[in-house]
């Protein structure tokens, strides 16, 4: 039990991390990844499906990552689909994700060959090479635990690299203050384009290992993800406040677990309390509402910076 | 060098800036017409005149913050009027009335010293290495603010005066040619004020800006600029530099003032603030 917790903690974490680029970091509220976390789950699946049914060799480490960098383009393309939309038509954030995301809805249904859904049961290299791996000597279910441990420990320690970065640093002052970024002779809009794949590509990323660790990937697997980050990163937000950017990845991925034991205990022993598995949309919603409540974080991230008139103003 | 030819520059009634394009349906207000200024390279020149006389729109025009609707503008020998604002912040520094409007706040004095410490499209490199970091430093120093032990506060600890001087030093930090400073003492209290105007002298020296200063502080202008610009309903209603400029006192200013604007409407307040 604790196991599958903290997997699906870690899973859905990168997911969450996306979230977080995309709504913290860039002030960019996206809700695109309901079409590229599922993107990414449908080209991995089919990828895998191809691999095996060619008599694919045994599970081994080049695969796995091949799915994963897939998963990761996957999401990354419908990152890039917003971004256009955004910046070329300029429409507002939540319009351009709801556009991509209802397009992408299709684009995952032919990308998995015309079916809603596609069962791993034959081929699932990533889920048998993380079970393998030191499944010997620990048990399969420790192995895959200790895989998705050390894969979320490299997406955020690449991550906090990367934030330490120009490029990184520009992100974060463009989600704060856009002026100061057009100041320093940036183009804004590559800029906030590479953020919104970054995080999209992250979404997708979570969404190849979502379709392994459950052993199909289904065209409905986005449907209210965005809602399940935002909780993860919001409950993160209440365990622990820092400025350091690394932490906050981090607390992201604790959220995430937090949130997954929550659903867990609700799909558990909810009945207790009358709650049954049709009511967990709801509880999420309502988890996200009291943390914003006890918080008193709205959903922009960062407090109006721009034009508040100042003393003596003219 | 800043030269402006013939630049024409308007609003729709809305409020929001008009572009090129057809679209304006609205009724349109025309804030500058044919406005032409030339500015030498590393002259210091004061920008002064009663609100709404388009002291901020030329400035917004220059740094590519409002579309033009025609005219040239040549910063160096390039003309720059279509560029985008980010490109043409490649060779201008600015700094805006408002201290909150050229840092970004939930980020360290740091990061936003190595953001504004080059110009151009961002790398995949530590933007931050020791070495770049004492660098900073000293700059920051350099201030005399005592800001060089809170390097890694972030920015929205600071008090409006220490958070002006810092954007001054963003402004230019990466060594442009331009610099445009629109009522920047202005939301600051005086001791402040006189802080941040010092820096900016010293600054102007060290780098040899050119530099564009709007301000409503008549004092100030004449002590400061090599040359002032007076503006009145987008036009250049008077222009001295040089001895006629030293000669000068604030009162002369004001009757200059007044002598350009007729006598419909003389309420010192406008400009004596």
């Amino acid at each position: 039990m604790f196991e599958g917790i903290l997997i699906e903690g870690l899973v859905y974490g990168i997911l969450a991390l996306g979230v977080f680029i995309s709504f913290r970091v860039l002030d960019f509220p996206d809700l695109t990844v309901e079409g590229s976390f599922p993107a990414g789950a449908a080209a991995a699946a089919i990828l895998a499906t191809r691999w095996g049914a060619q008599g694919g060799s045994t599970p081994g480490l080049a695969i796995s990552v091949i799915l994963l960098v897939l998963g990761f383009l996957a999401g990354a393309a419908a990152g890039l689909a917003t971004s256009a939309i955004h910046h070329r038509l300029k429409v507002p954030p939540l319009l351009a994700g709801i556009v991509t995301m209802t397009g992408f809805y299709s684009i995952n249904l032919r990308i998995l060959g015309g079916k809603p859904n596609l069962p791993l049961i034959k081929f699932n290299p990533l889920l048998q090479g993380a079970r393998d791996w030191l499944g010997g000597a620990i048990g399969s279910e420790l192995s895959l635990l200790f895989a998705a441990l050390i894969l979320a420990a490299v997406v955020v320690g690449l991550l906090d690299l990367f934030f330490h970065t120009e490029i990184g640093i520009g992100m974060g002052a463009l989600g704060v203050n856009e002026a100061a970024v057009v100041q320093a002779g940036v183009n804004p809009i590559s800029l906030r384009r590479g953020g919104i794949m970054l995080a999209n590509g992250l979404a997708g990323l979570s969404g190849a290992l979502a379709a392994s660790y459950q052993g199909f990937a289904d065209v409905n697997f986005g449907a209210g993800i965005v809602a399940a980050g935002l909780a993860s990163v919001m409950i993160g937000e209440l365990l622990l406040k820092t400025q350091f950017i690394g932490v906050q990845l981090l607390r992201v991925l604790l959220g995430s677990i937090l949130f997954r034991g929550l659903m867990y205990a609700a799909r558990s022993w909810g009945y207790l309390a009358g709650i049954g598995p049709n009511d967990l949309r709801l509880l999420t919603a309502l988890l996200i509402i009291g943390a914003m409540a006890i918080s008193g974080r709205p959903l922009r991230g960062k407090k109006a910076q721009m034009p508040r008139k100042t003393r003596g103003s003219a | 060098m800043i030269r402006l030819e013939n630049l024409r520059v308007g609003f729709s009634q809305g409020g929001g800036a008009q572009g090129g394009s057809a679209q304006g349906a609205g009724e349109e207000r025309i804030v500058l017409n044919d406005f032409n200024l030339s500015v030498p390279k590393g002259q210091t020149v004061s920008l002064i005149g009663s609100n709404g006389a388009g002291k901020s729109t030329v400035l917004n025009a220059i740094a590519g913050s409002v579309p033009i609707l025609g005219g040239a503008i040549f910063l160096g020998e390039r003309e720059c009027g279509g560029d985008p604002e980010w490109m043409r912040a490649l060779t201008v520094g600015r700094v805006r009335q408002n201290p909150l409007a050229g840092t970004a706040g939930e980020m360290t004095i740091l990061d936003n010293l190595a953001l504004a410490s080059r110009k151009g499209p961002r790398r995949l490199r530590f933007a931050v290495t020791s070495r770049i970091a004492r660098n900073l430093a000293d700059k920051v120093a350099d201030l005399g603010m005592g800001l060089e032990n809170r390097l890694r506060e972030n920015v929205s600890k600071l008090s409006g005066g220490q958070r002006q001087a810092l954007t001054l030093l963003m402004a230019v930090l990466a060594e442009p040619s331009v610099l445009l400073l629109d009522e920047h003492t202005a939301a600051l209290d005086p001791a402040n004020a006189d802080l941040v105007s010092e820096l900016t002298k010293r600054f102007v020296r060290q780098y040899s800006l050119t530099a564009l200063v709007v301000t409503h502080d008549m004092g100030r202008a004449l002590s400061e600029a090599d040359r002032i610009v007076m503006m009145h309903a987008g036009e250049v209603v008077a222009d001295v530099e040089g001895e006629e400029k030293d000669r000068m006192a604030v009162a002369d200013l004001v009757a200059l003032f007044r002598k350009a604007r007729g006598s419909e409407y003389a309420e010192d307040r406008d400009l004596l603030r």
